[in-house]
């Protein structure tokens, strides 16, 4: 049966080859936003590790910098240590719960306007413009022969992207050394293997994912679409052809011949030609669909040229679609922009921001973390004291040395003293230099009568002596032999 | 041939999906269908390209598990070789500092925290491996056998400079010229003392280390420590590091400080041995193990007794800093 059936019909392929898209030049307010949001992230990009910030000369001067070798975050006035992550957790939520609050209000405006790949597509689109001509253009060259002049503009081409790619590979190792420095290094071939590995990489995905992937990242590749659509609702602002405007659609020719008879679309098809997706709007909602408005901008050129209304492609959401097309209008965009869901995320995103930074203003800046040495756990001291072993690990989380004291308290007769002193200086306190910037690891021994509790809990603290006292604490355990009580 | 009408029918009710104009791929669940939306070609190039790159990966790298091995791949690259190839590196890494630590006297160490930093870390790892098995970890001691690192009390000597020279001559060693020895006679067990001596001598040991209030017996045992006992132990029990011959008037007792301990000690003392590491380690090794020893919380600053090394002036080879 199998075979019989194998035969019957040319079974369909398994596999779909890449239909070209040659969006067309438009022009429009949609259009011009988008120059500004390129414009803008693209600057945010390339620009941001070459922004100077003085701190002092313990610090690097990156205004933002991931210094992994030393593993440090500075952004701007911020540093944050690699126990401080939390905040980059945050950020990253803020992040998350960022998209929720854009979906929730706008759709998929991030896709349609900040997505990375949206943006270097589009960039890359604009190249193809300038060297291959607008869409009729490049579809003829596509379609053509090889022709010497067809080679010569592929090679132009390819050179530009292959530019772009680098340079967009480029400016990414820059957010993680000094980028004066390492550029120089860069291009004298001093630089670390990784860096010339990482721009290679970047360059090699930047020129494939933007050059010839494009739209396939967002239908195959990228997960935010599914997740956009299972968090759209019928209050989201999407792209929408108002088929019961439009339809059925006519010439103005055939309109002129039978008026009243065809809706408002001419069928002209601009907004499939402009699409950068290369998606039909008029087929409706659909995951192929970026939100980017470019067929708004054609639709309403050409209602324009018509004489007809603008806004038969439009921002709009399934609740007002419903009403318009029941002949009611469109609630005012104020109201679908503030929506109770899209005010509660806002208040969470806002809320967390809120929290982060009042942490990050209350944060200590000496931190002591103490380790009980437990082989031995305690040493007999030839005139009947206990001696108990610490590890401090005490962070001077500042630009600039320091000298603290370390005290105990809790502790009746302690004695204290470090490696670099001996029992015979020993007190109740010691104080020691911190280098700036740093973890300092202090080996404390601790002295204590022999008569005691066997176990006992009590508290060192450290304090800055340097008129900026706030410290901090940790309470531990003095060990005793269980015979000496 | 089969009649193409039949085809969806004879596919398992595959039918053309109208929104999409995919096929469906004929299963259908409580009304659920699947779509069978044809794969990206970009994706088989994908999937051609990991083939491709297997294949290299295959012929470049160890693949094909034998019985004994493995193939052994055209670059011939191995994870010991990698290995190796890390520790050579590593071993130029820390050559500055292993031929500075070679190059300080043992005594200047405490006078670069650097060097001194890196020695106690070396002297960590090698303590591991070699001294543990006795002096516990970290030093511990073992209580009644091996003695504590890590307290005040030193038999021999706790600067730099006597730590060195027991770490590399051993104790008690027999068969080595300038090894540290000394033999306390098994009073008892040779019947140089009766059981009442030494149990009166036991009494005077504890009235001196503060353990028991003054007694006839502790009276009658004095005279006998002061015949027997203090050309070593000192006339007040003070100890002497000439000899390694411990303090007994403080709180630490190696073999035990009650009654019975101090007993069986002074009836068949151990003698305790420890090897002399200066044949089998590295001078470096021994300055790091020094430091380890003398960074356990006892090391004394400079040594208490003068020249604490008996028969180190006499041998010519070792030198007191340590080095050979």
């Amino acid at each position: 049966m199998a075979s019989a059936d194998l035969l019957a019909d040319p079974p369909p392929s398994l596999y779909e080859a890449r239909k070209g898209v040659y969006p067309k030049k438009v022009d429009g307010p949609f259009r011009r936003f988008k120059w500004a949001i390129m414009g803008i992230t693209l600057a945010i990009y390339y620009g941001t590790p070459w922004i100077r910030w003085d701190r002092g000369p313990y610090a690097p001067d990156q205004a933002v910098l991931v210094d992994l070798a030393n593993r440090r975050f500075y952004m701007f006035q911020i540093e944050i240590w690699p126990h401080e992550f939390y905040y980059v957790a945050g950020l990253l939520i803020m992040a998350g719960i960022g998209l929720f609050v854009v979906t929730s209000a706008v759709g998929r405006a991030w896709c349609g306007y900040a997505c990375p790949q949206t943006v270097w597509t589009d960039l890359f689109q604009h190249v193809d413009r300038l060297v291959d001509g607008d869409r009729n253009a490049q579809i003829r060259l596509a379609n053509g022969p090889w022709t010497a002049e067809k080679i010569a503009k592929r090679t132009v081409k390819y050179a530009i992207y292959l530019t772009i790619a680098f340079w967009t590979g480029g400016a990414w190792i820059m957010y993680f050394a000094d980028a004066p420095t390492l550029t120089r290094e860069f291009w004298s071939g001093d630089a670390a293997l990784v860096a010339y590995g990482t721009v290679a990489v970047l360059t090699a995905t930047t020129f494939i994912l933007g050059g010839f992937l494009r739209e396939q990242v967002c239908i195959y590749m990228c997960p935010w679409p599914r997740i956009q659509t299972a968090m759209m609702d019928e209050k989201s602002l999407l792209v929408t052809y108002k088929d019961w405007r439009g339809e059925p659609r006519g010439s103005t020719k055939k309109a002129q011949a039978h008026p009243g008879a065809f809706g408002d679309c001419i069928d002209c098809n601009q907004c499939v030609a402009v699409c950068p997706t290369g998606i039909d709007i008029r087929e409706g909602p659909q995951i192929g669909c970026i939100t980017c408005a470019l067929c708004i901008d054609a639709c309403d050129g050409v209602m324009a040229q018509v004489g007809r209304p603008r806004g038969l492609i439009d921002y709009c959401t399934l609740d007002d679609a419903a009403a318009e097309k029941a002949g009611g209008v469109a609630q005012p965009i104020r109201k679908t922009l503030l929506r109770p869901r899209t005010l509660i995320y806002l208040g969470i995103w806002g809320a967390i921001g809120a929290a982060m930074l009042f942490s990050l203003g209350q944060r200590t800046r000496l931190d002591l973390a103490v380790q009980h040495e437990r082989s031995p756990l305690y040493v007999q001291l030839s005139d009947g004291m206990i001696r108990n072993n610490y590890t401090l690990k005490l962070r001077n989380m500042e630009t600039r040395p320091r000298r603290v004291e370390v005290s105990v308290t809790g502790l009746d007769g302690a004695q204290l003293w470090t490696e670099a002193g001996s029992r015979e200086e020993a007190a109740q306190r010691v104080e020691i230099s911190l280098p700036p910037d740093s973890v300092t690891p202090v080996k404390l021994f601790i002295a204590a009568p022999g008569k005691g509790p066997a176990r006992q809990d009590f508290t060192i603290a450290t304090r800055g002596l340097d008129g900026k006292e706030r410290g901090d604490s940790d309470t531990i355990q003095f060990d005793r032999p269980e015979t000496a009580e | 041939m089969v009649d193409s009408d039949n085809f969806p029918a004879a596919a398992g009710g595959k039918r053309i999906d109208e929104a999409t104009g995919t096929s469906t791929v004929g299963h259908e669940w409580d009304g659920i269908e699947e779509l069978d939306t044809p794969m990206p070609r970009w994706w088989l190039w994908t999937f051609y390209a990991t083939i491709v790159w297997a294949l290299i990966y295959v012929i470049l790298y160890p693949a094909w598990p034998l019985v004994n091995s493995a193939t052994t791949g055209v670059l011939g690259w191995t994870s010991r070789g990698e290995l190796e190839k890390e520790m050579r590196a590593d071993a130029v890494r820390r050559a500055p500092i292993v031929n500075a630590i070679a190059a300080t006297p043992i005594a200047d160490l405490t006078a670069k925290p650097e060097l001194m930093r890196a020695a106690v870390q070396g002297g960590s790892a090698a303590f591991k491996v070699h001294c543990v098995q006795c002096h516990g970890a970290g030093g511990a001691g073992v209580a009644k056998l091996y003695p504590s690192l890590t307290d005040d009390d030193w038999l021999w000597g706790g600067d730099l400079t006597s730590i060195a020279y027991t770490v590399e001559h051993g104790i008690r060693n027999p068969d080595h010229k300038v090894t540290r020895t000394s033999l306390m006679p098994a009073f008892g067990r040779d019947g140089i003392l009766d059981a009442k001596a030494i149990a009166d001598v036991v009494s005077h040991i504890r009235v001196i280390s503060g353990q028991e209030k003054p007694s006839a017996s502790a009276t009658r045992g004095a005279t006998i420590f002061a015949d027997n006992c203090a050309v070593c132990h000192g006339a007040k029990g003070e100890g002497d590091r000439k000899v390694g011959a411990p303090k007994l008037t403080d709180a630490i007792w190696l073999y035990g400080g009650d009654r019975a301990s101090l007993t069986a000690t002074i009836d068949a003392p151990r003698n305790g041995v420890m090897p002399r590491w200066g044949e089998r380690l590295d001078p470096v090794t021994i300055k790091m193990l020094t430091a380890y020893v003398y960074s356990l919380g006892g090391g004394e600053k400079s040594a208490l007794a003068p020249a604490p090394m008996p028969a180190a002036s006499e041998a010519k080879g070792p030198g007191a800093n340590g080095q050979r």
